[in-house]
């Protein structure tokens, strides 16, 4: 039964053919905007997490305090405020996952007849975990290296080109302020970070080492900056209000002083941006869901005619035995098919135009089996929502008024 | 009694009109035995369409009773009244009334739709049917392809199809010409010769002659019930 209603469908939808074409076009347009839509948004969602995943996540810097000599103010990380003790009892505290604290600075870099200027960060092993970042080539250094102080470096893929072009850096020995250094591993590529700044373009070396060996430290055992990482984002306020405490008591402040410390949220920055893209893809959406409402009332206004075209049709029907419900399932089918072949066109048409954003200007689209299916599940309510009226309209027809139209 | 076709009890049916209620039908008795061939007639406006209306399970009455095979129907509801419709009955219209998309062999089947046979036993008894008003081969033609009384055949065939113990027809030559009327009738004819009751309305009295009960309707009452010279 339902099979013979479908051939009556699709014979109905033959019957006129531009008619036909001209509301599913209604649903094409609609279903097709909603695809692209959702492909650019989800496609920027992505760009955003990439970027965010490269900076390592649920992260704190803390960095040492300035200090005034003669109304001269240092800025931040200019007091030897902070040390290696400090780093070890914040490694202590409840929800700290990583603690790794790092002095750094920039410095001359010179291999052969090269030479190049990079940020040296010195550090420990937990740096590169707490960034979330591998290497590609030859290995890391370890705490023997850190505690012997040796003279080993990873470098990022930028130094790696500049310094060494095509040969393989690993196992070479490079100069940073005259002392040698065995480069023992190069990094994967990240990328810029949100800021725009090239985060390849660096050089990771023991922490003793850059404490002795490249800058010097006021102290023994002082450091710029510790990068701490939490357990989990939920942690994360625990963390900082427990640094905080922490480092005040390590620092033996007394109520009302100021910090001697900044202590900067990574993630802040980078959620933000996230949460406007989220935005955006969502206001994408929403305004493509118009043309498909539009779309589905097309479908309406299409139906509702061929109920009055057809009322002789349906009294006929109706006089050979089609029941209330029979009739209603005929124009419902037909308001469904319309719907779905629309929704089908539309897709395709959705993905061949977001395709062709992603060829011809780099955009980055992501396209989700989830979306589609998404399409189609709104695409069959279009037609059942708006497809019931019609139907009902005709399924309730009088069956001798029907027989009597002319 | 009780085996009976169609019997009617007090019959009627009013209608709201501007002027007030209007009464199409004022209390009609009659029974129709089986294999009997009764033509309606009468002047527009007498009713008789009204009532066969009803006959018809088109519609329901204001008063009365009416028995469709034994069985009272003048308050079923909408569906159950298509049921009786799909099974029981079957219409022959003056216009025809086929599907203009459908070829004849599948607005003849149409009816089985409805009752929910399948397809390869709907073909073969919509074949059968169309072989019986000989235009079996006209199967895949559409019905503008086609003259009008072979039209009002296929019409026959549709009407044939759920093996209804009734027919009803409402002017079934109005539309035809004397020569192809004839042939519809030679049809009908036949049809009630096999056993089927046949009811049909016409205000042709040469056409009223091929039945064998002609009943008169005036102002909604029957004025006259009386057996014609075919009866015999």
């Amino acid at each position: 039964m339902l099979k013979a209603m479908l051939s009556e469908a699709w014979l109905a939808m033959g019957a006129n053919r531009l008619r036909t074409a001209l509301t599913m076009l209604g649903m094409v347009i609609g279903v097709g905007a909603v695809v692209i839509m959702i492909a650019i948004g989800q496609g920027a969602q992505y760009a955003v997490q990439q970027t965010i995943s490269t900076m390592g996540s649920n992260l704190y810097i803390v960095l040492s305090g300035s200090f005034t000599a003669s109304g001269v103010r240092s800025g931040s990380a200019g007091a030897p405020s902070l040390n290696v003790a400090d780093a070890e009892a914040m490694a202590e505290l409840d929800g700290v996952a990583n603690v790794s604290p790092t002095h750094q600075g920039t410095r001359q870099l010179v291999y052969g007849s090269q030479n190049w200027s990079t940020q040296v960060i010195g550090s420990t092993p937990e740096y590169l975990e707490a960034r979330a970042w591998n290497i590609v080539n030859g290995a890391s250094f370890g705490d023997s290296d850190v505690r012997s102080a040796t003279r080993v470096a990873i470098i990022g893929k930028t130094v790696a080109e500049n310094l060494f072009g095509a040969d393989d850096p690993v196992g070479k020995t490079m100069r940073i302020q005259q002392n040698p250094f065995v480069v023992i591993g190069v990094l994967g590529s990240k990328g810029q970070n949100l800021d725009g700044r090239d985060q390849d373009d660096t050089v990771i070396i023991p922490l003793t080492t850059a404490q002795r060996k490249v800058f010097g430290t006021p102290f023994l055992g002082s450091v710029r900056m510790i990068m701490v990482q939490a357990d989990s984002a939920e942690s994360m306020p625990k963390v900082e209000a427990g640094i905080t405490a922490l480092l005040r008591q390590r620092h033996r402040l007394r109520e009302g002083m100021p910090d001697d410390f900044f202590m900067r949220n990574l993630s802040a920055a980078a959620e933000s941006e996230a949460a406007t893209t989220r935005t955006m893809s969502i206001l994408l959406g929403a305004i493509a869901s118009i043309s498909l409402l539009v779309g589905g009332i097309g479908i309406m206004n299409i139906m509702l005619v061929s109920v009055t075209e057809r009322t002789r049709e349906i009294g006929i029907r109706m006089a050979i035995g089609a029941r209330q419900k029979d009739i209603l399932t005929q124009f419902l089918l037909e308001a469904v098919m319309i719907s779905f072949a629309g929704c089908l066109l539309g897709l395709l048409l959705g993905l061949g135009i977001a395709l062709g954003i992603n060829a011809f200007t780099g955009m980055v689209i992501v396209i989700s089996g989830s979306a589609a299916l998404v399409a189609f599940a709104v695409a069959a309510t279009v037609g059942i929502f708006f497809g019931w009226y019609p139907a009902k309209k005709a399924a309730q027809l009088d069956p001798i008024e029907a027989l009597r139209y002319q | 009694m009780s085996d009976a076709v169609i019997r009617v009890v007090g019959l009627g049916k009013s209608y709201v009109t501007a002027a007030g209620l209007f009464p199409a039908l004022k209390g009609v008795d009659l029974e129709v035995r089986p294999g009997e061939y009764i033509a309606i007639m009468g002047p527009s406006g007498s009713g008789k369409s009204t009532f066969m209306n009803l006959l018809g399970c088109l519609d329901q009455p204001s008063m009365g009773d009416y028995f469709l095979a034994g069985e009272n129907v003048a308050h079923l509801e909408k569906d159950a009244l298509a049921q009786l419709r799909n099974r029981t009955l079957g219409f022959v219209f003056q216009g025809f009334n086929l599907l203009p998309r459908m070829s004849l062999q599948d607005n003849v089947a149409l009816p089985l739709v409805y009752a929910g046979v399948d397809k390869e036993t709907r073909r073969r008894a919509a074949r059968e049917m169309l072989a019986r008003v000989g235009l079996e081969k006209y199967a895949e033609s559409r019905p503008n392809q086609i003259s009008g009384g072979q039209q009002q055949r296929v019409a026959i065939a549709r009407a044939l199809v759920n093996k209804p113990r009734l027919i009803l027809a409402d002017e079934p030559t109005g539309n035809l010409d004397s020569h192809t009327s004839e042939e519809i009738m030679r049809l009908f004819g036949e049809l009630n010769g096999e056993g089927i009751t046949i009811v049909l309305v016409t205000h042709e009295p040469d056409i009223a002659e091929h039945a064998k009960r002609q009943v008169r309707f005036l102002d909604g009452q029957i004025i006259n019930d009386h057996l014609t010279g075919a009866a015999a």
